[in-house]
C-alpha cells in the first residue's frame, strides 16, 4: 500500500513542481490521499443489473471520488472489455465472460491481501463449495476462473493463490419466470418452457452463451438428452439441443426472444409472454408494477451466474489505490444491501446484514416470511406480511445450483448453431 | 504559373480534390479496411492478420446465409412496393391536387413531423399498439370483428414490414415530389387537349417524367432496408434475421473478420442492385 502511495506522491510532485512536492512529502500519505482523491475519476462499465447511478452517488458521498457508470448489454460488455482496454478503469463483468477477456491481458490481477473482507467472501468464489459438503455444479464455476498465478498471470489457477482475476460482487440463481395469473397451475419443471400449452407465449433470451444453458436445462428435463457437462457440451449435444429448440420455434412455441433486461420486463408485464427465462430484478420490476410474477423454483435446480469487478491493466498509482478503496467499500455492505433488496446476493452477505433491517434480512437471505412490507431499493412494494421469497433461503437456492453460465470449448460452433436457430 | 492555372484540366482536378480527399479518407479507406479484415482470422478473443478464405467459405457454405439473404431481399422488395405506392400517391396529391404553393409547403412539412422524433421511438411505439392486449387488438375485439387477439400483428414479418414502410415512406415522397414539381404543367395540358384520359396522362406523361425521382427514392429505400438490423430485431421479437442482424451478431461475439466478410457480400449485393436500377434511368442526365 505504501509503495503505491508514494508513487502517486512522486507523480504529483513531478506535475506540480518541486515546491509542492517538498510540501507534500512533509505530510503523511493519508493527507495527500484526502487532497487528491477528489480529482480521481474512475470509469466503470458493466451490465445494467449492477451499474446503477445510486452506487455512483454513494461512492461520491462516502469515498469522495467520481465514478462514471456505463451500462451495456452482456455482448457489448464482452466486446468493450476485450477490445477497448483504454476506455475503462473498472470492468464489472461476469465470470463466464472472464474466460474470454482474461487471456487478452486487458485486466490486472488483484492482491487479495489488500481486500479487507477477503476472508468473508462466500466459499463458491474461493473453493467452489458453498458449504464444505456441497457439490460443485457444472459449467464455468466462478472459482475456476477466479484466480491466477501471480500479478502477471495469464492463465487461471485451480486454487486460491492470493491473486484474483475478479473480485466477486454479485451473483444469483436463475430460473424461469412465470405469470401465475395467466398460467393458473403449478409449474415445477424446466420442460414446461416447451409445453405446447404455452404455444406462442414462451420466450428465451437471445444471448447464446446463456440461452444454450437454459435450453440444456429444458432438454435434460424433457429426458431427451443426457449431458456429460451442460457447461461444456460436445458438438453432438449442441446439435441435438438446437434441433429440439428449432423444431419448437418452427411450431410457433416462442413469442419473441429478448436480449435486454427491459425487453424481458415488457414481454412479461404486457402478457405477451407467460413463461420465459428471466433475471431476478426483472421479476421484481414486473411485480413492482402490481403484476403477479413468480421466479419459479424448479426441481432440476437453478442455472447460476456470478459477476465481479476487474481492474484495467492501465490503472496505477493513485487511481489504483482509489480502485482498491472502491472494492473494499463495495464489499463493506452498503452495495450488498442494495443488491440484495433486488433479489441478488452479495459476495459478502454478512456485511450486507448491517445495512438491512432484520425483516429484510429474514426475507431475502433466510427465506423467512416477511413481517411487514418488503420494498425494493427504490421504495416500490414487492411483498407484504407473511409472504416468503421464491425458492427459500440463500442456502436452499444457492445450494440447488445445477450449472453455471459457461464458455464451452466448442463455443464458436455453438454460436453458429445458435445463429441458425435464430434465422430458422 | 498563370498559364498553369488556366489549364482547365488542372483547375478541374484542384476543384474536385477536397471532396475526393474527404471521400477517400471517410469512405474508400474504411471500405478497403473492411475488405482486408474480411480475410483475417479470429479466435475467441482476438483477430489476427492472415490471408485466408475461411470466412467466405463458411459464409457461402452455410444454408443460413442464403436464407437470411433471401429474407433481406424479401423485406426490401415488399417494403419497396408499399413505399412506392404510398409515396407516389402522396407526392401526386401534393404536386397536382393541392393548388397553392403555401398549402403544398404546409402539407409537405406535415409529412416530416414524425421525423422530429427518433427512428427507434417511432418504431417502438408500434409495439404497445400491435401487442396481444394492444390498442389494435382490443379495438377489433370491441367492434366484434374478431374473438381472439390476432397473434400475427406483432413479432412477425407483418410488423417488420409495417415498421419499415412507416419509417421509410418519406424517403420515397421527397424525391418523387421533387421531380413532379419540375414537370412542366403545359405538358399535362397538352395531353389533356390531345384527348388523353387521366390514367393515360399518368402512365404516358407523369410516370416517365418521374422516373428519376422514383429511382432515387428506390435507392434510398432499398439500401436503408437492406442495412437496417434494429427494426428487424425489435419488430420480429428477434425471431427473424436479415443480413444486418447477422453482422451485428458477429460483432457482438467479437467475430470481426466474419462480420467484415458478410458486410462485403452485402455491399456487393446492394451495389449490384443499384447498378441494375441505374440501367433503367440515366440519373446524371436527369439531375
Amino acid at each position: 500500500m505504501t509503495e503505491t502511495k508514494s508513487a502517486g506522491l512522486s507523480r504529483r510532485s513531478l506535475l506540480k513542481g518541486a515546491a509542492a512536492g517538498a510540501a507534500a512529502s512533509a505530510f503523511p500519505a493519508p493527507m495527500i490521499w484526502a487532497q487528491n482523491i477528489k480529482d480521481v475519476t474512475l470509469r466503470q462499465f458493466g451490465t445494467g443489473v449492477s451499474n446503477l447511478n445510486e452506487v455512483a452517488q454513494k461512492v461520491k458521498e462516502d469515498l469522495g471520488f467520481t465514478l462514471e457508470m456505463t451500462a451495456l448489454d452482456s455482448d457489448a460488455v464482452t466486446q468493450r472489455a476485450a477490445t477497448q482496454p483504454k476506455s475503462f478503469d473498472i470492468a464489472d463483468i461476469e465470470y463466464w465472460i472472464c474466460k474470454k477477456v482474461w487471456p487478452t491481458g486487458n485486466l490486472q490481477a488483484m492482491d487479495t491481501s489488500k481486500i479487507k473482507n477477503y476472508d468473508k467472501i462466500v466459499g463458491i468464489f474461493k473453493s467452489g463449495k458453498l458449504t464444505p459438503e456441497s457439490e460443485i455444479a457444472q459449467g464455468t464455476a466462478p472459482h475456476t476462473v477466479g484466480f491466477t498465478d501471480g500479478p502477471d498471470g495469464k492463465t487461471f489457477a485451480d486454487s486460491e493463490t492470493g491473486w484474483m482475476t475478479l473480485i466477486p460482487t454479485i451473483y444469483n440463481a436463475d430460473t424461469l419466470g412465470i405469470r401465475p395469473d395467466l398460467i393458473g397451475r403449478p409449474i415445477a419443471h424446466w420442460h414446461e418452457l416447451l409445453n405446447p400449452e404455452f404455444k406462442g407465449k414462451a420466450s428465451i433470451l437471445d444471448i447464446s452463451s446463456i440461452g444454450i444453458m437454459d435450453a440444456a436445462m429444458v432438454c435434460e428435463s424433457m429426458g431427451e438428452i443426457q449431458y456429460g457437462d451442460k457447461g461444456n457440451m460436445t458438438r453432438e449435444e449442441i446439435d441435438k439441443t438446437m434441433a429440439i429448440f428449432t423444431e419448437a420455434k418452427k411450431a410457433g412455441q416462442f413469442r419473441a426472444f429478448w436480449k435486454t433486461f427491459d425487453e424481458s420486463v415488457n414481454l412479461m408485464a404486457s402478457g405477451e409472454v407467460v413463461i420465459q427465462s428471466m433475471w431476478s430484478p426483472a421479476i421484481t420490476a414486473v411485480k413492482s408494477r402490481g403484476i403477479p410474477c413468480v421466479y419459479q423454483p424448479l426441481e432440476e435446480g437453478y442455472r447460476s451466474w456470478g459477476g465481479g469487478i476487474g481492474l484495467s491493466k492501465n490503472l496505477s498509482g493513485l487511481e489504483l489505490d482509489a480502485a482498491y478503496e472502491y472494492i473494499n467499500w463495495y464489499l463493506d455492505g452498503w452495495v450488498g444491501g442494495f443488491l440484495m433488496r433486488q433479489g441478488y446476493y452479495s459476495a459478502v452477505p454478512e456485511t450486507s446484514k448491517n445495512y438491512m433491517s432484520a425483516d429484510e434480512w429474514g426475507y431475502w437471505f433466510e427465506g423467512k416470511p416477511a413481517e411487514g412490507d418488503i420494498t425494493n431499493p427504490f421504495g416500490d412494494k414487492l411483498a407484504g406480511a407473511g409472504e416468503t421469497r421464491d425458492g427459500g433461503s440463500f442456502y436452499d437456492r444457492m445450494g440447488a445450483v445445477a450449472c453455471w453460465n459457461a464458455v464451452m470449448d466448442e463455443n464458436q460452433y455453438m454460436v453458429r448453431k445458435w445463429n441458425e436457430f435464430i434465422a430458422a | 504559373m498563370a498559364t498553369l492555372l488556366k489549364n482547365r484540366h488542372l483547375t478541374g482536378w484542384l476543384l474536385a480534390s477536397p471532396l475526393a480527399l474527404v471521400l477517400a479518407v471517410f469512405l474508400v479507406l474504411p471500405i478497403v479496411m473492411i475488405v482486408i479484415v474480411s480475410f483475417w482470422g479470429a479466435t475467441e478473443f482476438s483477430i489476427y492478420p492472415a490471408f485466408q478464405f475461411d470466412n467466405y467459405e463458411f459464409l457461402f457454405g452455410s444454408p443460413v446465409t442464403y436464407k437470411v439473404f433471401f429474407n433481406t431481399i424479401k423485406y426490401a422488395v415488399i417494403t419497396w412496393v408499399f413505399t412506392l405506392t404510398i409515396g407516389f400517391t402522396v407526392a401526386y396529391f401534393l404536386a397536382f391536387h393541392v393548388r397553392s404553393l403555401t398549402w403544398q409547403i404546409a402539407l409537405f412539412l406535415l409529412c416530416t413531423i414524425p421525423f422530429w422524433t427518433s427512428n427507434i421511438i417511432r418504431m417502438i411505439s408500434w409495439i404497445p399498439f400491435l401487442g396481444r392486449n394492444g390498442i389494435a387488438n382490443s379495438t377489433l375485439i370491441s367492434w366484434g370483428v374478431i374473438d381472439e387477439p390476432l397473434e400475427w400483428l406483432l413479432f412477425s414479418d407483418f410488423s417488420v414490414i409495417l415498421a419499415f414502410v412507416h419509417l421509410y415512406t418519406l424517403f420515397m415522397v421527397v424525391p418523387i415530389f421533387n421531380t413532379m414539381m419540375r414537370i412542366d404543367k403545359s405538358l399535362i395540358e397538352a395531353a389533356y387537349d390531345s384527348g388523353a384520359t387521366g390514367f393515360q396522362t399518368l402512365t404516358n406523361v407523369i410516370i416517365p417524367l418521374c422516373k428519376p425521382g422514383i429511382m432515387i427514392g428506390t435507392i434510398f429505400v432499398v439500401t436503408l432496408v437492406m442495412g437496417d438490423f434494429i427494426t428487424v430485431r425489435f419488430m420480429s421479437g428477434s425471431q427473424s434475421a436479415n443480413v444486418g442482424r447477422l453482422i451485428s451478431n458477429d460483432i457482438a461475439l467479437l467475430q470481426y473478420p466474419s462480420a467484415a466478410a458478410t458486410a462485403v457480400v452485402l455491399l456487393a449485393t446492394v451495389l449490384l442492385l443499384i447498378g441494375i436500377l441505374l440501367r433503367f434511368v440515366d440519373i446524371r442526365k436527369e439531375l
